[in-house]
């Protein structure tokens, strides 16, 4: 049974064979997943963000000038630049989680992602949707939450969705020239990634800060943009990256959760997340969604407190945190208390049938229908991660609908009986075996074991 | 006659064969299964994350309005960039033609100043607090609409959720069903029976699944289901159709909820026209649909508008507003007592907390005006059951007809 958790809750879902490579050494086959940080294969022709972003800015540039100029402009070709983009990287993403041998480490991409997520549905990030996740959580992995949160924060797609590209200090350089030559225009603070670092990324929304905090925040952070295509820029690699701009930077020291911060230029904002990162507050928060992620919805306190105990007292080094939530009793004395998302259903069920997807198509297709849309939450926090949030009498037909699709679409020769043997081992409970063996057809059979109650937990 | 049928007529022969038991000791159930269904329907409509409820309801006849609002700033009625005329004080945004016309003959109302008793700036504590019918943020796992199906006995039909899973405002311990349309192709009824018994003794599977049926009996009535394609407009418009639908059954549900998001305006929302006027477009024309859908059931029709918060006074610094505190509602419908703003109006001088528009009426007033004066649950057991801790919060008269 604890290979079966190991495989399932941990990972991604069982591929053929994995249960029993994994049976007898399961923690070891975790823990060994913790320093794994090389890039999968998959994702590696992913062109880089800040490539993709002055491509686009580009695009954008030629067509406004050929307008201007009086030409033809073809109106689709930015929306097909960008969707192009966004549906490579999709199915790459897929077929990254439908082939790893390190599922473990790839769900914690995925969880991480997703406590900093970023929505597909704003224009402004569509193409680069997947630049959080890749460039920023993925390489901090094995390194401390700190670096994470810096990278993301710093990181364009999180500039860029959050709107503080848009924040203008008040009494910075540029804020005073525009308020001068126009002050009918307010110009000025946007803080719209401050709440949120504060409410999503770290604190937590009672971690203890008030509006203050935020509005301060905000201002420590103006600056942080993303480098335009210009020639300057090009040539001192900013183009497309993190740039810290002092014209727009507010000025002075800034007090946040009572600490004064007086440094100057970015290294304000730099300390304030360091500080941040290594908050008690923040230690609760992440444990709690950790716990929640991998043990059950409603995470047992004594689990929270030594997790959150654990961080503290590594200065939040993510693979110690990762480990003692491996070596949890809570978390394997309790198989299936977690029902499947969207994407866990689907990913689990192309592991089960060994199927690398090839077309991004149906992979769309899928998470739209099922209420999960790729990399599209729709808001900064993220997909939820309760039963309570993702039930619902028709999100369940989908399901059973969906199955029923694949069942049919699949080659007849599947044996249904060793799918689900490989994919649950002994938690495939008799009453479905023997649904699966009265079944009238294959597909049939196959439908019933997919839409089963035992396969859409984990 | 197809299975969704079947399963629905067996449930009710079910009720029959109950009724005859000896000793007669559920008759008092088969009675109240039997009794026709009110006629009373309410509609619920979420707009996640956070309208701006002084550009829905513009007061533009406020001194300080176009000097606060700036950029973002309507016209008086009459002017090119003017809004639709309500009152002396309050217009409509010029988006919402439909809901107009509906105000002109005294069917829809705008209750403005409004907010939930949450006072932070949180989407997500703001939407939870507004769903649940909370006091503030405590953790209350089920919403005030599924508490209400509890008191509201004469409602057989139950109540859906018009959406994938269902929202914190229905969950809780009354079933409540889910609807979205779909794409893929019909599982068979064999299949469906087989897996059946595979949820029965399972029961959170076993409560999804038969909800989806029972809905599914409804939607399946109506040969060309529109799919749902394409974003905002089309896609709320076609939510609005299937609620009609529902709502029009003769055996459906008569509480509907729903919800339509990208409402955060922090940039560049505009004024007359841009982004935050198509999506006014958007939700005027999905309003409209439920109007026309619902027919002659218009007229014992209450349709609520809400969200969680309003935005800030002033423009930021991205020609767009930030999160605020007091805003707008629309309730609109046939049994509404419309034509009016209804406020308590605190103008513009004050501000509260120096940025948004001081809340002076509780949402909850607003609910509990819906629940007790349109649907006619008892007035007692709603301030109980429902909103505890909201005396403060008492029924807002005058919103219905009498």
């Amino acid at each position: 049974m604890h290979a079966t958790i190991a495989v399932n809750r941990f990972g991604l879902g069982a591929r053929p064979g994995e249960l029993a490579s994994v049976s007898g050494r399961h923690e070891r086959w975790l823990l060994d997943q913790l320093d794994a940080v090389a890039l999968p294969k998959s994702l590696s022709k992913i062109a880089p963000s800040s490539e993709v972003l002055v491509d686009v800015a580009r695009l954008r540039r030629r067509k406004r000038e050929m307008r201007l100029a009086g030409e033809k402009v073809d109106q689709k070709d930015l929306g097909k630049l960008i969707s192009g983009h966004y549906r490579e990287l999709v199915l790459a993403r897929a077929q990254t989680a439908t082939t790893t041998d390190t599922p473990f480490a790839e769900r914690l991409v995925r969880f991480w992602a997703n406590h900093f997520a970023i929505s597909a549905d704003k224009r402004e990030v569509r193409a680069i949707a997947g630049a959080i996740e890749n460039e920023a959580v993925r390489p901090h992995l094995a390194g401390s939450f700190s670096d994470m949160l810096l990278a993301v924060e710093q990181h364009p797609a999180m500039l860029l969705y959050l709107d503080n590209i848009r924040s203008i200090g008040p009494t910075s350089q540029r804020g005073l020239r525009a308020k001068k030559r126009r002050p009918e225009r307010r110009i000025g603070l946007n803080e719209n990634l401050a709440r949120e670092i504060l409410e999503l990324h770290t604190l937590g929304v009672r971690g203890g800060y008030d509006q203050s905090d935020v509005t301060s925040f905000a201002r420590v952070i103006t600056g942080w943009t993303v480098g335009r295509d210009t020639d300057a820029n090009t040539k001192n690699g900013s183009a497309g990256r993190f740039r810290f701009d002092k014209a727009l930077h507010e000025p002075g020291a800034q007090r946040v959760l009572g600490k004064r911060y007086a440094q100057d230029g970015v290294d304000q904002g730099e300390a304030v997340l360091r500080d941040l990162a290594v908050h008690p507050s923040t230690a609760q928060h992440l444990a709690t969604k950790l716990a929640r992620h991998f043990v059950a919805d409603e995470p047992p306190q004594p689990l929270v407190a030594r997790l959150a105990r654990v961080f503290l007292d590594t200065g939040g080094d993510l693979p110690s945190l990762h480990a003692a939530l491996v070596r949890a009793p809570e978390a394997w004395t309790t198989p299936h208390a977690k029902y499947k998302t969207p994407d866990d259903y689907l990913i689990s069920t192309m592991r089960a049938f060994d199927f690398t997807p090839d077309r991004v198509g149906p992979i769309l297709m899928t998470l739209r229908v099922l209420g999960q849309p790729p990399l599209t939450p729709g808001s900064p926090a993220g997909w939820p991660d309760t039963a309570e949030q993702w039930r619902g009498g028709d999100a369940l037909f989908k399901r059973i609908e969906w199955a029923n699709d694949v069942a049919r679409r699949l080659p007849g020769r599947t044996n249904p009986q060793s799918v689900a043997d490989a994919a649950l081992g002994p938690l495939l409970r008799d009453e479905t075996r023997s649904a699966m063996q009265r079944a009238q057809s294959t597909a049939q059979s196959l439908t019933l074991f997919l839409a089963s109650p035992e396969f859409q937990r984990r | 006659m197809n299975y969704f049928d079947r399963r629905l007529l067996l449930k009710h022969l079910g009720a029959a064969a109950l009724g005859s038991t000896p000793l007669g000791l559920t008759v008092g159930r088969v009675a109240f299964a039997a009794a026709p269904s009110t006629e009373s329907r309410l509609v619920v409509v979420v707009l996640r994350g956070a309208v701006d409820g002084l550009a829905l309801a513009p007061p533009y006849g406020e001194p300080a309005y176009g000097a606060l609002r700036g950029q973002l700033a309507l016209g008086k009625p009459g002017a090119s960039n003017g809004v639709r005329k309500l009152d002396g004080l309050f217009g409509l945004h010029p988006s919402f033609e439909h809901v107009h016309a509906l105000y002109q003959r005294n069917e829809a109302l705008v209750v403005h100043a409004v907010a939930s008793p949450y006072r932070g700036r949180s989407h997500f504590d703001g939407q939870d607090v507004l769903e649940a019918g909370s006091v503030g943020v405590d953790g209350t796992r089920s919403g005030w609409l599924n508490r209400a199906l509890g008191v509201d006995t004469r409602n057989s039909g139950g109540a859906i959720a018009l959406a994938h899973t269902v929202p914190l405002m229905l969950r809780g311990e009354a079933s409540v069903s889910s609807y979205a349309p779909s794409r893929l192709p019909d599982t068979d009824e064999d299949t469906l029976r087989r897996l059946e018994k595979l949820y029965a003794d399972d029961e959170f599977f076993q409560a999804q699944f038969e909800q989806a049926l029972a809905a599914r009996a409804i939607a399946a009535r109506d040969k060309n289901e529109k799919k749902m394609r394409g974003g905002g407009a089309a896609a709320f418009k076609s939510v609005m159709e299937q609620t009609a639908r529902f709502l029009s059954a003769p055996d459906g549900p008569r509480i509907a909820m729903t919800e339509a998001d990208g409402w955060d305006t922090h940039a560049n929302q505009g004024a007359t026209a841009g982004n935050l006027a198509r999506r006014f477009a958007a939700l005027d024309a999905g309003l409209a649909t439920l109007r026309d859908g619902l027919g002659e059931h218009w007229d014992t029709t209450a349709v609520l508008v809400v969200t969680e918060f309003g935005r800030t006074v002033r423009v930021n610094g991205t020609g767009g507003t930030d999160h605020g505190t007091g805003g707008a509602a629309l309730l609109l419908g046939g049994a509404v007592a419309g034509g009016k703003v209804t406020a308590d109006w605190p103008g513009l001088n004050t501000l509260y907390e120096d940025r948004d528009l001081m809340p002076t009426t509780d949402l909850r007033s607003v609910f509990k005006a819906a629940l007790v004066e349109h649907l006619g649950l008892d007035e007692a057991r709603v301030a109980t059951q429902v909103f505890p801790h909201s005396r403060n919060a008492p029924v807002l008269p005058n919103l219905f007809k009498a």
